[in-house]
């Protein structure tokens, strides 16, 4: 097969970092080479940060390049439109449809762009989820993120099963309950 | 079959060092080495300990290596300035036990005050390097890095990147070689460098450069892959991929080691391509060796100096035709990083910035303090530099000069280097006031313990040195500490303390925010009908405040960490704390 590649986009401290381990705990037990690559220090602090995931037979690079992506995972609207333009033409685009200031629209230097999701929607197939309104609903806000790959786990070829496997072992023991919830609502199931 | 794993390069490099039977480790934590220490620690068989500094984690590394047994630094490219000069004479001293240096550089300043090539150092210092590409070659080089070091008496780097240590990939795993400790003998005139000897270990140095660029060249880290002879590159480490990414049919010359440069190798290689290219991050290391044997290279003229290579970079230079047709980047807000909710870093700049005092900061997450809205932080250089620079001003310009001026240092960085700069300020009879921000941890690289915290790396639980009592015991007459969050009080400190003519120091005590187990239990909330709309409490830039249309505000309960700063500062009372409900 062609290497897939997946890109994580959010705001430092979303927890881009554990979604990615359980694609590459999946796409690993599934025989795939996988490279994935991530962010620390600095720029997890509220930053924009992204998170590379590529699996295939033999994969080199260990980042995605611009217009190359099979599917972005956006966990706040800005960050979607700041790196839309990584995707495929028929690439997915599923975003958390949740805001974040920046400090540059915070302090009145930037403005937050309007309509987002709509201008998205003209180029890319997107799908959209408020994940932390769900998140709250079933009681973890932190829950978010899992309920977004859920809804992104529907564009790729694993099972069900397998997906609740891995994130039973890669989540911390007490999360395990929700995080399999949170996944199960996002995948629509 | 072998078990494989998934891991993070600096995992990798960590299961190097236990698989090659390392008994002793030492580090500092920086972006982008953290993580290999994190993982040694894992392993029983390894004493790892976080060091004060680099220095001090090298010379460690060298004693446990002196006496007998394989041992490891780890750092970040800044770091090795620190560790450089036990590194220059190790050079010199050779090796008991294999010693191996981990320098994670930066391409790309994604956490980082300077761009700096580590193979700079080591060309200087006349020390190996080797430069694996991927999470595999990352745990097969540290193995390989050993046996060098052991062979050859030297010290070995292993250079990684960003990119490389916060990169997973596939990795196999073996088990761990046992090796016997190595028996002491004195040795002076290899262990003892003073100039008699050191003259003498200088020829060994020379002599071992000279043997292992020869032998490089049928060491199997560089390896040579003939395909198309129309165009050849001599690459390494992580431009290595992009490399096989964009050229798969062209002959790469891939060097696992890139000093000393196995020079037979690469003269065959140039003889065998029609166009070479050098493809390598940062400096022109191999580039400049290789032009100097008359062959003719491109190189820098085409790759920047600057900043981290991609595939996508490689294309657009030398395939313009075949780059991915690309749609443009939306033009966007930035989002650069920032203090979190709940910093009690933010606290401590509030007060500054009212009383209009500048500040000389230092390297951690408080260096986010020299940006808008805070913008209290005029200067950052270095680990330690605040104190000392601080002092420097007031030497240049007279005391009155530092009266509106304090140093801002964090505690993990106080212990670091930072203790050096304030013996130097009493010394020196300096006046300057040090404000150092505990927060209990090394928190940018992700909570790291130290001296100060009553952790070791292992976990075990240890007195904590104290701050307050290291300064009396220098001399220090004012030492305040001080609540972070007790916004009066320290005001009154801070008037208090700069207007002296004599050197004080202030610690704002407050844990980090995101420390398990530090979790305030209320979330702030806005009053509506108290608002006035001023804007006060927006003024510190906390992220989990926005204004509203309207112009009242509104608090994001799930990024709101309780601390209660803008409650402080609201002169209203239009915000008001509730117990957190997810």
């Amino acid at each position: 097969m062609t290497t897939k590649s997946i890109m994580i986009a959010g705001v430092g401290g979303q927890g881009t970092l554990l979604t990615s381990r359980i694609l590459g705990g999946i796409t690993q037990e599934a025989g795939y080479d996988v490279k994935l690559s991530e962010v620390h220090g600095m720029a997890q602090r509220g930053g924009s940060v992204v998170t590379f995931v590529r699996y295939g037979e033999r994969v080199a690079e260990p980042i995605v390049e611009e217009g190359q992506a099979d599917i972005l995972i956006a966990f706040e609207r800005l960050e979607a439109l700041r790196y839309a333009h990584f995707l495929k033409k028929d690439g997915a685009l599923i975003i958390n449809d949740w805001r974040i200031d920046p400090i540059t629209v915070v302090t009145g230097m930037a403005e937050y762009p309007d309509n987002i999701i709509e201008n998205l929607e003209k180029k890319y197939k997107v799908y959209t989820i408020n994940a932390m309104e769900e998140a709250i609903r079933i009681g973890n806000a932190k829950a978010f993120n899992v309920i977004v790959l859920g809804m992104a786990a529907r564009h790729m070829d694993f099972a069900k099963e397998d997906w609740l496997r891995i994130i039973e072992k890669t989540v911390p023991p007490k999360t395990i309950e929700i995080n399999k919830k949170a996944f199960l609502l996002g995948y629509g199931d | 079959m072998a078990e494989k794993k998934i891991m993070l390069g600096n995992e990798a490099i960590a299961r190097g060092a236990y698989e090659a039977g390392v008994k002793v480790s030492a580090a500092y934590p920086g972006t982008p080495s953290t993580e290999i220490s994190e993982n040694i620690v894992k392993y029983e068989e390894i004493y790892a300990e976080w060091s004060p500094n680099e220095k001090v984690a090298m010379e460690v590394a060298i004693g446990a290596s002196i006496s007998g047994v394989r041992a490891m630094a780890s750092m970040k490219h800044v770091g090795v300035n620190v560790a450089s000069d036990p590194l220059y004479t190790a050079s010199y001293t050779g090796v008991g036990g294999g010693l191996v240096l981990v320098a994670a550089d930066d391409p790309g300043l994604y956490s980082s005050q300077n761009e700096q090539d580590t193979r700079c150092v080591a060309r200087a210092a006349q020390v190996p390097v080797l430069e694996p590409s991927d999470s595999q070659e990352a745990k097969d080089f540290v193995k390989f890095a050993y046996e060098v070091s052991e062979k050859y008496d030297t010290p070995v780097i292993v250079r990684t990147t960003t990119r490389l240590s916060h990169s997973q990939g596939m990795v196999s795993l073996q088990g761990r070689e046992e090796i016997p400790d190595k028996p002491y003998e004195r040795n002076i005139s290899k262990y003892v460098m003073m100039p008699a000897m050191a003259k003498g270990r200088h020829v060994h140095v020379e002599g071992r450069m000279e043997a292992m660029a020869s032998d490089g060249c049928g060491f199997p880290v560089n390896r040579a892959e003939y395909k198309d002879a129309s165009i050849g590159f001599i690459t390494s480490g992580i431009p290595y991929q992009y490399v096989k990414e964009v050229f798969p049919d062209a002959s790469v010359l891939k060097l696992g080691m890139v000093h000393p440069l196995p020079r037979k190798l690469i003269e065959e290689f140039a003889s065998k391509v029609e166009k070479l290219y050098i493809f390598e991050e940062l400096e022109p290391v191999i580039e400049e060796q290789v032009r100097s044997w008359g062959i003719s290279v491109l190189g820098k003229e085409v790759f920047t100096r600057q900043g981290e290579y991609s595939a996508n970079m490689l294309r657009r230079i030398l395939l313009p035709e075949t780059a991915n047709e690309q749609q443009q980047p939306a033009e966007v807000p930035a989002r650069p990083p920032i203090l979190c909710p709940g910093c009690p870093h933010r606290s401590v700049f509030t007060v500054l910035k009212k009383l209009k005092i500048h500040a000389a900061g230092d390297i951690g997450c408080y260096t986010l303090g020299a940006v808008a809205p805070l913008s209290v932080i005029d200067t950052t250089i270095c680990m330690g530099a605040s104190i000392s620079s601080l002092h420097g001003m007031e030497k240049a310009k007279g005391k009155e000069y530092v009266k509106d001026w304090v140093a801002v240092i964090g505690d993990s960085t106080f212990m670091h280097t930072g203790v050096n700069s304030l013996m130097n300020t009493v010394y020196n009879q300096g006046t300057g006031t040090v404000i150092i921000v505990d927060n209990s941890t090394t928190g940018m690289t992700g909570h790291q313990d130290h001296a100060a915290t009553g952790k070791t790396l292992k976990g075990e639980t240890v007195p904590a040195i104290s701050i307050y009592r290291f300064c009396k015991a220098i001399g220090i007459e004012h030492v305040v500490e001080v609540n972070a969050f007790d916004l009066p009080l320290l005001e009154k400190v801070i008037k208090e303390e700069t207007a002296r003519d004599e050197v004080s120091v202030i610690i704002t005590k407050s844990p980090c925010v995101l420390l398990k187990g530090n979790v305030f239990p209320d979330v702030c909330v806005p009053v509506p009908e108290k608002c006035k709309k001023c804007g006060a409490c927006l003024k510190p830039g906390c992220p989990a405040l926005t204004k509203k249309e309207d112009g009242s505000i509104a608090i994001d309960a799930t990024m709101c960490n309780g601390c209660g700063l803008c409650m402080q500062l609201c002169p209203f009372d239009a915000i008001a704390k509730e117990p957190k409900s997810c």
